[in-house]
């Protein structure tokens, strides 16, 4: 591991902390699952909502910390990661293991004791699935690193559900899969833009073991794929006509950003404008097809 | 070297209050949880 030497004497401030739970990825992150249990079928008093959403960020929190933990060493090679707590030397590993680790069992041992088993044992399962089988195992092996732990940022919804109703049935795993075939034209997106840095690093992302084309081709692949789960719903009539528009307009919009991208080369000094708006227009674009669902379920 | 002490004194007061106010917020959750539990088994 070559992270930068720690100045042992000086506390680390409390903002590095926070920094450690990636409080960007978080928030998408606790927006699916706070929909999901909204969107559950059932009642729970609003303190234990309240608590089940705590937990599903601290949870988060607490697998973004584990992770950086684990990958101080490549985050310190790479120019968008490189000024995190770890790497820039502001923070010794042993805290953030310690941080990780702490916030992980408080999270589930909390949501265990405010709702209930399965979904603590969900969150368990999220936070072991990000960790150990994305970090650990996949991110530095195989370009399905994506693919494969994608599946970790696609639990979310399913605890909310479970948290409510202490079961799972099939809306809850239609929004899992919405999230799973999600991400891989979302993080293609992104690994197209910063395909040096992680070249660098040698994290083999698609665009950097299988050449930028296949992963053009892959997007499109995944995007259609992703548009059977998304209106999957509607027509199952698990959800009614508020949902059903926005995941047809939505997705429509997002097939032709992703068009763009999926259809064209990058030229050298490229600004990479359409794999940017992709990127961003996915982010939006799952913000508001589960606050649609949300809105949807609740006036059912 | 007395600025790194300052700094050092800031660091470990400032931990010693968000440890202390998290520690607080944990009680209140745990009552308001038993609370909510128990209104919803009886």
């Amino acid at each position: 591991m070559t992270t930068a030497v720690v100045n042992q004497n000086l506390p680390t401030d409390w903002r590095d902390f926070l920094a450690l739970t990636k409080p960007r990825v978080m928030s998408l992150v606790v927006f699916t699952g706070l929909c999901g249990l909204l969107a559950a079928p059932g009642h729970l008093h609003p303190t234990l909502a309240f608590t089940a959403v705590l937990c599903i960020a601290l949870g988060a929190g607490a697998a973004g910390a584990l992770n950086q933990w684990y990958e101080s060493d490549i985050d310190s090679l790479m120019v968008r990661t490189e000024n995190r707590p770890l790497p820039a030397g502001r923070m010794d590993r042993q805290s953030a293991l310690h941080f990780g680790v702490g916030l992980s069992f408080l999270s589930v041992i909390l949501l265990g004791m405010a709702t209930n088993v399965v979904a603590a044992v969900l969150l368990a399962g999220s936070i072991f699935y990000y960790v150990i089988i994305y970090t650990v195992w996949l991110k530095r092996r195989t370009p399905l690193n994506i693919v494969i732990g994608g599946a970790s940022g696609a639990f979310p919804p399913l605890i909310g559900w479970a948290a409510v109703t202490g079961d799972l049935s099939l809306l809850p795993l239609l929004m899992f899969g919405l999230i799973f075939l999600w991400t891989p034209p979302h993080s293609w997106a992104l690994a197209l833009f910063v395909k040096t840095d992680y070249a660098r690093a040698g994290v083999p992302m698609m665009p950097v073991a299988a050449g930028e084309k296949s992963t053009r081709i892959q997007i499109l692949v995944y995007t259609l794929l992703m548009a059977i789960i998304a209106v999957a719903p509607w027509a199952l009539q698990l959800t009614a006509a508020l949902y059903g528009s926005v995941a047809v307009i939505g997705t429509t919009g997002f097939a032709i950003v992703a068009a763009k991208v999926g259809l064209r080369t990058a030229k050298p000094d490229d600004t990479m404008a359409p794999e940017k708006a992709l990127f961003g227009y996915s982010i939006l674009y799952l913000f508001a097809l589960f606050g649609a669902m949300a809105l949807d379920r609740i006036m059912l | 070297m007395n600025e790194d002490r300052k700094e050092f004194d800031r660091r470990r007061k400032q931990r010693a209050l968000i440890t202390a106010g998290l520690l607080l917020a944990m009680c209140g959750l745990f009552y308001f949880i038993t609370i909510a539990r128990l209104q919803g088994a009886s």
